[in-house]
């Protein structure tokens, strides 16, 4: 197996938790002892509801925000350590791509120096290399160069988006964070830039971490999926057994929460969804596990003990007691049938281990 | 850019005429007539009527009106009813004191408005924001000619560091000229530069929290290059809007500081030509100060049209 192009171990993100006027006040932990690995040519999506500490990751990494403690080894080198900023060699290898493409780009510049701005702090080249490279890279992402001189105002939301591809592109990075890249975008365009992200990484050979909500999504473009809850990864695991087989019950609920195409079901569903405990809990949790006051079949241990990562058959990790072996019954045996995505067909039902 | 430029003159010239008949009916309506104050009250009936026939006063007011356009259009802005002077001779030999005083305080207004408003929205709710947002908010609660007497009192009287009065032209002594012009626009610029810093720090604010600061960030910019060059620009283009409106402001505060300063400008001379009713003069002043306001206005929508690129004609 190849090394892995980012390892995050343990990695925390707080916010706020600044003394002010000799108090010391308590920051709120966006992220907590996350754990993920991206490896070159691989697809890592991350999902979670808003608020979940899916952001916080990607600002983290991409040196926006500080982490506050654990390790993010990227290529060889630590970025936690990096408290002032990435150097240039680093940052090269590190693009990003943003939801919304109508804040995303700068208003006042040409899509010429959008795509170029990259080139012009990180790599020595005339100008008109430069423009010859903007050329090129406009054609990457579909657009006629014709564009250049154009302003981000003059275009739609989906040519906006492949401008900003474009300008993450530029350096030819080892790493592109997408965060929500396509759900500020119709489902038509939306299909045309998740085929262009795909035909791009497979040309180059780069890495996405993508962060969406949409698991349908997730799950067809990334080779595995990640789950976040109150800033905790509780699931991890190969794409297909994550979307199929979810062994923890907030992953479980999130696929829920896909609409079915069958009324009946659908109707069914919602009954179920109901009858479970309200939504609106304290969403700190110090001590036990962070899900317990959503979770429908959490049990006694689950508010005195925090559930550690254990292994998962078909792969990954989840964070859950109920997948002990001398645990109650694990989660995916008592679900109800055709609890999942619309494209799940009977999936195998995963056996205590 | 050319075409708009273009449109932007024709339409002043509308609005030249509209403001032109406006005062030409204001001073024709005053209830009380220059001849009197002319010549005051020993004169008698007929000169009294030989000197409202030299002035033209007996034609009707259409009669009148176009013959001031007619010369008006070629630059003669006709003549003061009490000195022979020529209208446009008096407001240019006037007008230096007065467009330097209102230069260096958009200047002043600029630096300072823009410094603070940067300063406090990079760090919001830090002790510079709340500085800025006190100073603001004193430096619009005050009136500048208030302002101004104070700031004479304290530098020109106690410290002696500037003269109290007077005006040196530029071409005289440019720095005599720096000296006598620095705390009248002290006085005007301060306080027009609080609403100014206020503009820019909520645009500041609010183009720091768009996605493209952040993906300039991502990029690995620095910081200068991130604000300066991303984030400035674009929040200018609210703040052009607002220091066009200023500038005008500034204009008209001008009039007003010159009195605190005895500064010999367009001020003065307004107040005098509105006292003795000297209607050509008042004429000639309000036309002529419209033009620079439009010119203000002009030059404000080829800068707006230069950052901004949806303002631009397609």
């Amino acid at each position: 197996m190849t090394d892995p192009l980012l390892q995050i171990e343990d990695l925390t993100v707080t916010y706020g938790g600044r003394s002010l006027l000799g108090l010391k006040t308590r920051g709120v932990d966006a992220v907590k002892g996350a754990n993920l690995t991206i490896r070159p040519g691989e697809t890592l999506g991350l999902v979670g509801e808003s608020g979940s500490g899916k952001s916080s990751i990607a600002n983290t990494l991409l040196g926006l925000v500080p982490a506050s403690s654990g390790r993010m080894m990227f290529d060889g080198t630590d970025l936690a350590q990096m408290k002032d900023g990435y150097p240039d060699v680093v940052r090269r290898k590190i693009q990003a791509v943003f939801q919304d493409p109508y804040s995303s780009l700068n208003p006042s510049m040409t899509v010429e120096q959008i795509v170029t701005e990259p080139l012009k702090i990180h790599a020595t080249m005339t100008r008109a290399d430069r423009r010859a490279r903007a050329a090129e890279l406009l054609r990457m992402v579909n657009l006629p160069e014709t564009h250049l001189p154009r302003y981000p105002n003059e275009f739609s939301g989906g040519q906006r988006q492949r401008i900003a591809i474009a300008a993450a592109l530029a350096l030819q990075p080892k790493l592109i964070v997408l965060d929500e890249p396509v759900s500020a975008l119709d489902v038509s365009t939306q299909n045309q830039i998740i085929n262009l992200l795909y035909e791009r990484r497979d040309a180059t050979g780069m890495s996405y971490l993508l962060i969406a909500h949409d698991l349908a999504l997730v799950h067809h473009i990334s080779d595995r999926i990640a789950v976040m809850y109150l800033g905790h990864i509780v699931e991890e695991g190969p794409a297909d057994r994550v979307y199929h087989q979810p062994a923890h019950p907030y992953t479980r609920a999130l696929l829920d929460a896909v609409p079915l195409l069958d009324p009946e079901r659908q109707r069914a569903r919602r009954a179920a969804r109901r009858a479970a405990p309200p939504t609106d809990l304290p969403r700190i949790a110090v001590q036990g596990c962070p899900y317990r006051h959503r979770c429908p079949r959490a049990i006694d241990r689950c508010r005195s003990e925090s559930p550690r990562a254990l292994a998962v058959p078909g792969g990954g990790t989840a964070e859950c007691h109920l997948l002990e072996p001398s645990g109650t019954t694990p989660p995916a045996q008592q679900t109800t049938p055709g609890a999942k995505g619309p494209a799940s067909n009977t999936p195998p039902r995963k056996e205590p281990a | 850019m050319i075409k708009l430029v273009g449109q932007r003159l024709l339409a002043m010239v509308p609005l030249l005429l509209i403001v032109s008949i406006l005062t030409f009916s204001f001073t024709a309506l005053l209830p009380s007539d220059p001849v009197d104050l002319i010549i005051g009250d020993r004169g008698s009936n007929e000169q009294h009527e030989q000197v409202r026939e030299r002035l033209g006063l007996n034609d009707p007011f259409v009669t009148r009106y176009l013959d001031w356009l007619g010369r008006a259009v070629q630059g003669d802005l006709g003549t003061s009813f009490f000195n022979s002077v020529r209208v446009t001779d008096a407001v240019l030999l006037r007008m230096p004191a007065t467009l330097s005083l209102t230069f260096a305080s958009v200047l002043i207004s600029v630096v300072v408005g823009l410094g603070a408003g940067v300063a406090a929205a990079l760090r919001p709710r830090s002790w510079i924001d709340r500085l800025a947002t006190f100073g603001a908010t004193i430096g619009q609660a005050i009136p500048n000619f208030w302002f101004g007497l104070i700031l004479a009192s304290v530098f020109a009287v106690t410290l002696r560091w500037f003269p109290a009065t007077g005006y040196v032209p530029l071409g005289e002594n440019p720095l005599g000229w720096l000296l006598s012009i620095t705390l009248p626009a002290l006085a005007l610029g301060l306080s027009t530069s609080a609403a100014l810093a206020r503009q820019v720090r909520s645009a500041m604010v609010g183009v720091l929290q768009q996605d493209y600061i952040r993906a300039a960030r991502a990029q690995g910019l620095s910081s200068r290059r991130v604000i300066f060059r991303h984030a400035l620009k674009n929040a200018l283009v609210p703040v052009v809007t607002v220091l066009s409106f200023q500038i005008t402001v500034l204009l008209g505060g001008a009039l007003i500081v010159e009195q605190v300063y005895a500064i010999n400008g367009i001020g003065s001379l307004a107040i005098a030509a509105v006292r003795q009713q000297d209607i050509p003069m008042i004429q000639g002043i309000v036309l002529i100060l419209v033009l620079v306001v439009m010119g203000v206005q002009l030059a404000t929508d080829i800068v707006y049209g230069l950052i901004n690129p949806k303002a631009r004609p397609a």
